[in-house]
């Protein structure tokens, strides 16, 4: 690895920063075996954290940080003046294969600005994939990010490759998308969300690989005016129309050489955090959009306490639970209990009746679920939840980050 | 009182042995001493038995047991006997309740060897050696706080089988040369090739830089770094040497953004991008064929993609389903026994196969290789699909007045559904075409029967006469 090379990947990974999806879970297990190189897990696994608490999975990078379109929020965008990089395919496959056998890395998730045009740029990427398939045996994780406006012929080559492909939709409305993406076209993103996902469920039917790990998106939060509800709702229509795996959020982050258009001070990273709270309540615990927005006001989430605590003090009527009578589901919604703890909950209770004791032992969210909870020994005094301040009593006030 | 001695590290056959001897003499938990290492200051009592027969436990129980015998807690063998005891003696669910003191005791252990595991898969490094024959060595050196070694084995071998590699540990090494997997007693820190002899791996300096670029210090939030990587790991990674000054320069890093103006920018062509996007489809058959040529085969199988084959405006399209065995050595549609049938069959309904475009539903020929002969396999409708943009974007160059398909796959990639093409033969509207079903000339080639083929070819015949009057 040359200084030239060296210099390039420092451009394009920090032009590759503000993409939040980075997981390498889902893969079915696979192997290179005696020829090739790596494996999948299907867990995933976090090979080093940054002191922004998010972790290095993969190898995350730009193919080109060039590109032709102008959208406001992008540091890319073609009216920036960063400094621009190109990476040639042999040149990212090298940089995999070195950190990969060096156990940096999972995989690769390479993403790119676009150049002379989405089919070609999109075609550049999906030879990365191919070569390391193909010519290195490579058998660890392959993230692709499409060029929606790329062919349909190309999206389909690339999905033979890569383990995942995202489609970013970065911005829950059609009229903000048209405002700061002038040259993107919301209709066009989901539809080559809703192919994509009818490929993956021909190809599970027809025990095919086709981006077997599914698909996935990214939403940013604070570049403009949308509230928590209307992204909450975008998220539930991928998540049920188009099959999608996930979908990550980024709070709107300062970006060197930003647009005037754009709103100056960062929305509150808390946002960002309390959305991921929410998505997770409206993937495993089965809340609806309208019980999490119901917790907050106007249609934004409360950023002082998360959305189930949030709901649940608005919802005092429904607690205390009965620990050792109620079912899965309401349980669930205690907040400061977890899908673990309720599991071991389900299972110890057949064999005896829980104390506060026990639930100790089993929850270390206890602190917090105790006002809404009845065990064998313990009813909360005087009806706790009624206490005006309540909320006081649970929230721990926040301190300012310790910067070492 | 019975002492057992246990060998250092994760000792799982030393303890199975031991309680199929104490179980088998029904020795409680309270009569057993456990060291590891040293034989006992009390001396060594000969066991109660020299072979105790199988102790047959839960599953849970015995994948509870293979973790936690790797931890380095001293206490680990007599809390397991204790857990074996009771399950023995009538408790065989006792791991369900979580609730219960020793269970959540073991559970704890077994939850802190998991994480061992998992961090050492995680953040163990190598670095490259060049060895004398000039193929690279890989070596790590890492300091797990449990007896792992051996269960880490596993995952690195097979991740990185293809690769010689070493891994030192304070608690045992591994070496394996890409066919045998050795173990090796415990390593110090000086045997592990020091950082700094290795100016020649650009790859940590590579590394170093992408970890640098990777962080955005408008988030800086060291405590959830420290909560998943926590400093005891630091010294084995090369990348973390970066984070104090990271963290240090973040505030300033930020503040700098914020109070640099909004850019001026550049100036704007949005033109130039929307003119890209309109000209990267094929503009025409020939640059379409040579996407297609360009392009993976999207079934498995096939050495080239068979292209259409016929003058651009032809009044008649055919559509068949694939090519086959002899299609794909050429690289021609229709050359095969089937293609020949069609060719007899035009001739017979008066029609000239020169004046046709002809093509396939499907570019590329799906087989499997069965000793020396590819076996034709059908399409899928999923593979169908994957290949109609193509199929729909050449029609769109040829522009016949009529496509005729040829059985069930070309009418399934004509009309996007299911076609039971004996019912439904003659004319069809196609998705933007006029369209006529027809049967493929290989069913004809399948029939059993003499006078039934012969009654079929004439209805085949009758059906490409209808089409043609129909163009
Ligand atoms: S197309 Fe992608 S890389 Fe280009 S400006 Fe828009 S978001 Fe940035």
């Amino acid at each position: 690895m040359d200084d030239a090379l060296i210099e390039k990947l420092g451009i394009l990974a920090d032009a590759a920063k503000y993409d939040a999806s980075c997981a390498s879970s889902g893969a079915k297990p696979r192997r290179g075996g005696k020829e090739g190189l790596g494996s999948t897990t299907g867990a995933g696994i976090c090979h080093a954290y940054t002191p922004d608490g998010r972790c290095v999975s993969l190898l995350k990078i730009l193919l080109t940080n060039h590109c032709l379109f102008d959208c406001m929020y992008c540091i890319n965008r073609r009216s920036s003046n960063v400094r621009r990089a190109r990476f040639t395919v042999e040149e990212v496959v090298e940089l995999t294969l070195g950190f990969y056998k060096r156990n940096c890395i999972e995989g690769l998730f390479l993403s790119s600005g676009i150049i002379r045009s989405p089919d070609h740029t999109m075609e550049q990427m999906m030879l990365v994939a191919r070569t390391l398939r193909r010519d290195h045996g490579f058998a660890g994780y392959i993230h692709l990010k499409t060029i929606p406006e790329a062919s349909p012929w190309l999206i389909e080559q690339a999905g033979l490759w890569a383990d995942r492909l995202s489609i970013n939709l970065e911005l829950p409305s059609d009229h903000s998308l048209k405002a700061f993406a002038p040259e993107k076209n919301g209709g066009t993103i989901k539809a080559v969300m809703g192919q994509v996902n009818e490929r993956i469920v021909e190809a599970k039917e027809e025990r095919r690989r086709f981006s077997p790990a599914g698909q996935s998106t990214q939403l940013i939060v604070g570049a403009d005016d949308a509230t928590d509800r209307s992204v909450l709702e975008t998220s539930g229509t991928l998540y049920q129309r188009y099959g999608l795996r996930r979908v990550y959020y980024s709070a709107f982050s300062p970006i060197p050489e930003a647009s005037s258009v754009l709103p100056v001070k960062p929305p509150p990273l808390q946002r960002e955090s309390r959305l991921y709270q929410a998505d997770w309540l409206l993937r495993y615990y089965g809340f609806t959009v309208e019980e999490i927005a119901s917790g907050g006001e106007g249609g934004m989430l409360d950023l002082g306490i998360d959305p189930k605590l949030a709901w649940a003090l608005k919802n005092r009527e429904r607690f205390p639970v009965d620990v050792n009578r109620a079912d899965r589901e309401m349980l669930l919604r205690v907040p400061g209990l977890g899908a673990r703890a309720v599991d071991k909950i389900l299972s110890a209770r057949r064999h005896t009746r829980l104390r506060m004791e026990d639930l100790g032992r089993l929850s270390s969210g206890l602190r917090r679920a105790r006002p809404f909870l009845i065990a064998a020994d313990y009813h909360p005094a005087g009806g706790l939840t009624d206490r005006l301040d309540l909320r006081q009593r649970l929230v721990t006030p926040s301190s300012q980050l310790s910067l070492f | 009182m019975h002492t057992i001695t246990l060998r250092e590290g994760a000792d799982l056959d030393g303890f199975r042995q031991a309680v199929r001897r104490l179980a088998a003499a029904r020795t409680a938990p309270d009569e057993v001493l456990w060291s590891v290492g040293a034989p006992s200051l009390f001396g060594d009592d000969a066991p109660p038995s020299e072979d105790g027969a199988r102790v047959f436990l839960p599953q849970a129980v015995g994948r509870l047991i293979e973790t936690v015998v790797c931890h380095s807690d001293p206490e680990r063998y007599a809390l397991l006997y204790r857990l074996v005891w009771r399950v023995l003696n009538g408790e065989r669910a006792l791991l369900d309740q979580h609730a219960d003191p020793l269970v959540h005791l073991l559970e704890r252990l077994d939850k802190a060897v998991r994480r061992d595991i998992h961090k050492m898969h995680a953040f163990l490094r190598f670095r490259a050696l060049p060895g004398p024959d000039g193929e690279e060595r890989y070596v790590a050196w890492f300091e797990p706080d449990h007896h792992i070694v051996e269960a880490v084995a596993p995952f690195f071998v097979e991740r990185f089988e293809s690769m010689a590699w070493t891994i030192l540990t304070p608690k045992g090494s591994l070496h394996w040369d890409r066919r045998r997997l050795m173990s090796g007693p415990p390593a110090e820190r000086p045997d592990a090739p020091a950082h700094d002899r290795l100016v020649d791996d650009r790859f940590a300096e590579g590394w170093q830089r992408y970890y640098e670029s990777t962080f955005n210090p408008a988030r800086v939030n060291p405590t959830a770094m420290r909560a998943e990587m926590p400093r005891k790991y630091w010294a084995n990674m090369p990348e973390t040497a970066a984070i104090p000054a990271m963290v240090r320069s973040a505030p300033a890093r930020v503040q700098a953004m914020l109070e640099a103006e909004a850019a001026v920018p550049r100036r704007r062509m949005p033109e130039k991008a929307v003119a890209a996007m309109a000209r990267q489809a094929p503009d025409s058959l020939a640059d379409l064929n040579r996407l297609i040529q360009r392009s993976e085969p999207l079934v498995p199988g096939a050495t080239q993609a068979v292209l259409g084959e016929g003058p651009e405006g032809a009044a008649i399209a055919i559509v068949g389903e694939q090519p086959g065995d002899q299609e794909d050595r050429e690289g021609r549609p229709f050359v095969g026994p089937a293609g020949q049938l069609l060719t007899a069959a035009l001739e017979e309904a008066g029609i000239d196969r020169g004046g046709l475009y002809l093509t396939n539903a499907v570019k590329h020929f799906k087989f499997t290789q069965r000793g020396k002969r590819r076996i034709h396999q059908s399409p899928t409708a999923g593979e169908v699909k994957h290949y109609r943009w193509w199929l729909m974007t050449e029609l769109g160059f040829v522009r016949p007045r009529l496509v005729v398909a040829l059985g069930a796959t070309a009418a399934l990639a004509m009309t996007g559904r299911p076609v039971a093409v004996l019912r439904e033969r003659g004319p069809m509207a196609f998705d933007g075409w006029n369209g006529f079903v027809t049967v493929h000339p290989s069913y004809l080639l399948r029939l059993p029967g003499e006078e039934e083929r012969r009654r079929a070819q004439a209805a085949f015949v009758a059906d490409l006469r209808r089409a043609a009057a129909l163009a």
